[in-house]
């Protein structure tokens, strides 16, 4: 089952922090077909927001596809994104490398960060090879 | 929408004279979680005295819920010192014959390790605000009023508490008015704000609906009519200010930039600019 964590600090919408958090999971197969997300009280219980503001999480979630609502069993996932690619033992592996090295040569957590978005930001204008959903 | 609390011209008098809450009209929708803002001397805790009906009005109506349906959290916390733990709980059952949830109060007060057998006088305030709560809740009402009640509680047992409020709340379709001077509290908490200054309304309504209601605008110095402005600043020659929009806002003349405030900034705004009139959306609007 997934936990959602908020920053209050991060500016970004607690609804949205909610609905980004699941697509990460997806993404990384973390949550699959089937799987229940937690109900609106678990969630209120847990991180001490309004009803609403799940409630408006999951509506947008199921507004998407990804998710749909059972009446009295619960929310579910429906489908993953990015057909949980980003799950990849090998893909993950070369990258826990390649983060070892970038620490070895002193790069911090924010230099790492802006290294990873400008490279990946550039790679935009190169013809995409795999296929998206 | 049928409401929990309903108020028409309300206003209550001090016994050493002036007002501590005047005309104040609003109604709160059942099953909302509001909360209530003002600084110290708003009239907070006179208008949740009055909604428990501990208080009677000097003038105007109030409509809430039956007594035996509302749990009240006062500031002071009324609890008998030379009670147990666990002989406060067994009041509250006594005291509320076929409402009380001895589960819902127990889990409250093993939250905190409270020791059943320990006596009120020998607890700290946050453990006594702990077992206040767990009385109001336990009660198990259709119609919370919460007076600063988490105020002396440290943050993580605040965390846990207002997480166990919210999920019986949402549970039960509980309506819950809680006050506090600080927004931050219960910002995340609540869907509904009532603020008050000065005895007075200032704003109600849908947090949604109170942030469209208002426009935080910047640019070049210039007339905002028709819109009704609540706070401008001008600094140089360029213009900040937070106004309610009547119509459209023209952005002609460029550079102006337009964005939605934050709950604070509203708060904030209406705080220093006591003239400006009141507010309430439709969601909060009394029935004429």
């Amino acid at each position: 089952m997934i936990e959602y964590r908020i920053d209050r600090r991060s500016g970004v919408a607690t609804y949205l922090q909610i609905v980004q958090q699941t697509k990460q999971a997806l993404r990384l197969g973390l949550l699959e077909p089937g799987d229940r997300l937690p109900t609106a009280r678990e969630v209120v219980e847990a991180l001490a927001i309004n009803p609403n503001t799940v409630l408006k999480a999951y509506r947008e979630l199921e507004r998407e596809g990804l998710v749909e609502g059972r009446r009295g069993l619960g929310t579910f996932v429906r489908r993953t994104l990015g057909e949980g690619k980003a799950a990849d033992g090998a893909l993950r592996a070369e990258l826990a490398q390649w983060l070892v090295r970038a620490r070895r040569a002193g790069l911090e957590q924010d230099d790492i960060t802006a290294l990873f978005t400008s490279v990946l930001s550039g790679s935009d204008s190169e013809p995409n090879q795999g296929d998206e959903e | 929408m049928t409401a929990a609390i309903e108020a028409h011209g309300l206003g209550r008098r001090f016994r050493r004279g002036g007002w501590a809450l005047r005309d104040c009209s609003f109604r709160l929708p059942a099953g909302r979680i509001c909360a209530l803002i003002g600084p110290n001397g708003a009239g907070k805790s006179t208008l949740l005295a009055l909604a428990a009906g501990v208080l009677k009005p000097t003038e105007g109506t109030l409509t809430t819920p039956p007594r035996e349906a509302i749990a009240y959290v006062s500031q002071d916390k009324p609890l008998h010192p030379q009670l147990t733990v666990a002989e406060t709980l067994r009041m509250g059952a006594d005291l509320n014959p076929g409402r009380w949830d001895a589960a819902v109060a127990g889990k409250v007060v093993e939250g905190g390790g409270l020791d059943p057998a320990r006596r009120v006088r020998a607890l700290s305030g946050g453990q006594r605000s702990r077992l206040a709560l767990a009385l109001a809740l336990g009660k198990r009402p259709t119609l919370l009023l919460l007076d600063e009640a988490l105020s002396d509680v440290d943050p993580l047992a605040r965390r846990e508490l207002m997480g166990a409020l919210l999920a019986t709340a949402t549970e039960d379709g509980t309506t819950v008015l809680m006050s506090s001077h600080i927004l931050s509290e219960l910002e995340d908490a609540c869907d509904h704000l009532l603020l008050i200054d000065g005895g007075r309304v200032r704003l109600g309504g849908s947090v949604d609906d109170l942030l469209q209601a208002h426009t935080l605008v910047s640019g070049p110095i210039s007339d905002l009519a028709p819109h009704t402005v609540v706070t401008a600043r001008a600094t140089g020659r360029r213009l900040t200010a937070l106004i309610r929009p009547e119509g459209p806002v023209s952005t002609d003349g460029g550079g102006w930039q337009v964005e939605e405030p934050t709950l604070e900034e509203l708060v904030l705004a209406h705080l220093g600019a006591p003239g400006v009139p009141a507010l309430l959306t439709t969601a909060m609007e009394a029935a004429a």
